[in-house]
């Protein structure tokens, strides 16, 4: 492994999600917000505080919002609607395919609080099938940024984007992967680590512990690749074919239902470019349970330890 | 294209209106008449008289905005459109055909001019708050008119969108609710009874006008009322006959979703005049 990363605990994304939206204001005033009764969680409220005239608080009531935000949007605004990702994608779903997705209208949607990590509130609040539910939305650009940093950058950039983007957020606070320097574009994934002997990509706080996996398995003398696709869709399909090309051994790491999200995605990328062995981590077809964050992504194997598991087993497999 | 608050005129555009309908459905051997004929006044009020917007220019920001949230009622708009401009009349009757601009239900994919691509019911009328919220953060004068049919506002999200409407005040607002009185099983009150009307859309917020759907005069007065009417959104209740035109269509739910045959098409055309 090239280089090392210490990973500091950095602020959550979602953070960073409404930090990145109130310099979006100051700098354009176009820019709008939806949100539903939830702006004090999603950090829409930075911005609502900011621009009261350009936030539009919708309720408990997604669908409209996503809706009107579809309207704001179509009308030459640059949109944004957010909420939990469970909410904003499950109870928009209709919405987003009719109004946004067929229509082609570039609205920007924002699901926070993704995945097992939000905890204490369980299951009905976890959003383990937003991935899968916004890649298939044909012509959304879908988002999932690792760390404060990347989700700074990637949220400005995807105001630009000229098309519909969902961005997946978290609740808690993830270890900064990336430095100022550091450039994000909108299609590229990033290569962390070099190395021949396997490949683990992942996406989101996931990403981090892939790094720690990539620490463990050094220690043992392997050569580890870590990569992070935080834009899961379109996939940089050159870099995973490179991957490919060159490990011969991809693990796929994600904090989502394993046969439904990044995961098979990348795999699609693989059988189509250069064919090599691959395992798929993530949430195994069940719900998860309310705890702290920390021990529902240990119950649930969500920790750089349990990725090294899978990554040992599939290089055994390559041998 | 002609723009006119005449009686005459408007009543004769109406007459080729409901007579493109009637053939282009024909043509396509499916589709759904009776929704588009119960909505035909209320769409050449509109378009021909009421609405400011440029068939020249479609995307004039200052247009006001259409979206036919009702979207299987694609034909009286089609016509709508073809008779103003904004679409070649001559390809009416490639309804429904592959290829064709005239889609099954309204898509903007095709026919650029059309704000909103519709036909799942229930999300138009959000879609066009978020519109006038646009026009009103502009500045704008544009207004928006959003046509609902009478069992879509069976759907949750019209609600949402009614209590939206109701609290933020969003006066450039027009609903129009064509009130047929008919969904594709039969008759409303029947599959899931929707009064009191006014005394919902009211409890809502909302500035509640009801007009006979047929009365070009009392259209025209009721959206006059609406655009005078500040502080609240306006929701015209349009009383009218699904069907309306065509006496064997009228009031009959098999109109609903049916294509006429070739012998009710010459029928139905001669009924017209």
């Amino acid at each position: 492994m090239a280089a090392k990363y210490e990973l500091k605990l950095g602020a959550a994304t979602r953070e960073a999600f409404g930090k990145a939206l109130v310099e979006l204001g100051k700098e354009n005033e176009n820019v709008v917000v939806c949100d539903a009764d939830l702006s004090k969680s999603t950090f829409t409220h930075l911005f609502g505080k900011e621009f009261p005239e350009r936030f539009f608080s919708c309720g408990i009531a997604e669908a409209n919002m996503v809706s009107i935000g579809a309207g704001l949007a179509s009308s030459g605004k640059i949109a944004f609607v957010a909420s939990f990702s469970a909410f904003v994608l499950n109870k928009g779903f209709e919405q987003l395919r009719v109004n946004v997705a067929y229509s082609g209208i570039p609205l920007k949607v924002v699901g926070t609080h993704s995945g097992i990590s939000i905890g204490e509130d369980g299951p009905s609040q976890m959003s383990v099938e937003d991935l899968s539910l916004a890649c298939s939305l044909a012509g959304f650009t879908v988002l999932s940024p690792a760390d404060e940093p990347s989700m700074f950058a990637l949220v400005k950039q995807a105001a630009y984007h000229p098309g519909a983007v969902f961005i997946r957020a978290g609740r808690v606070k993830v270890p900064v992967i990336y430095g100022p320097e550091q450039k994000f574009v909108i299609g590229k994934g990033i290569q962390l680590t070099e190395g021949t002997d396997l490949t683990l990509i992942s996406t989101g706080l996931m990403v981090a512990e892939c790094l720690r996996a990539a620490e463990v398995l050094e220690a043992e003398g392997l050569s580890v690749r870590v990569i992070d696709l935080h834009k899961v869709k379109p996939l940089d399909r050159e870099l995973i074919a490179k991957a490919a090309a060159e490990t011969g051994c991809i693990v796929v790491a994600e904090e989502h239902l394993v046969d439904s999200g990044l995961g098979v995605r990348v795999a699609q990328v693989v059988t189509e470019t250069s064919p090599c062995v691959m395992e798929f981590h993530g949430v195994n077809d069940t719900y998860a349970e309310s705890g702290l964050p920390e021990e529902v992504l240990v119950k649930y194997k969500m920790t750089g330890a349990d990725v090294a598991v899978t990554a040992r087993r599939a290089f055994g497999r390559k041998k | 294209m002609t723009r006119t608050s005449d009686l005459s005129e408007l009543q004769s555009i109406a007459r080729t209106v409901r007579r493109d309908i009637i053939e282009m459905i024909g043509a396509a051997k499916s589709g759904h008449p009776g929704g588009s004929l119960s909505a035909v006044e209320i769409l050449v009020t509109l378009y021909f008289d009421v609405m400011k917007h440029d068939p020249a220019n479609p995307t004039w920001p200052l247009r006001d905005r259409f979206i036919l949230s009702k979207g299987h009622a694609a034909p009286v708009l089609y016509s709508v459109l073809a008779e103003t401009g904004y679409t070649p009349k001559d390809q009416l009757n490639t309804l429904r055909r592959i290829g064709s601009i005239y889609q099954g239900h309204p898509d903007r994919r095709f026919i650029p001019a059309l704000e909103a691509s519709t036909g799942s019911l229930g999300v138009g009328l959000s879609l066009g708050l978020g519109m006038a919220e646009a026009a009103k953060l502009d500045k704008s004068p544009s207004r928006t008119y959003v046509v609902l049919g009478d069992g879509e506002i069976q759907e949750g999200q019209i609600w949402e969108a009614a209590m939206y409407g109701g609290f933020h005040k969003v006066d450039n607002i027009v609903a129009i609710l064509d009130n047929n009185r008919l969904q594709l099983d039969g008759w409303v009150k029947d599959i899931m009874g929707i009064e009191p009307l006014a005394d919902k859309w009211a409890a809502f917020g909302w500035h509640v006008i009801e007009v006979d759907g047929h009365d070009f005069v009392a259209l025209q007065a009721a959206f006059a009322e609406a655009e005078a009417t500040k502080g609240k959104p306006s929701i015209l209740i349009a009383h009218t006959v699904k069907g309306k035109g065509v006496s064997f269509m009228e009031n009959n739910p098999k109109y609903h979703g049916v294509a006429p045959t070739k012998e009710e098409v010459e029928l139905a055309l001669k009924e017209i005049g």
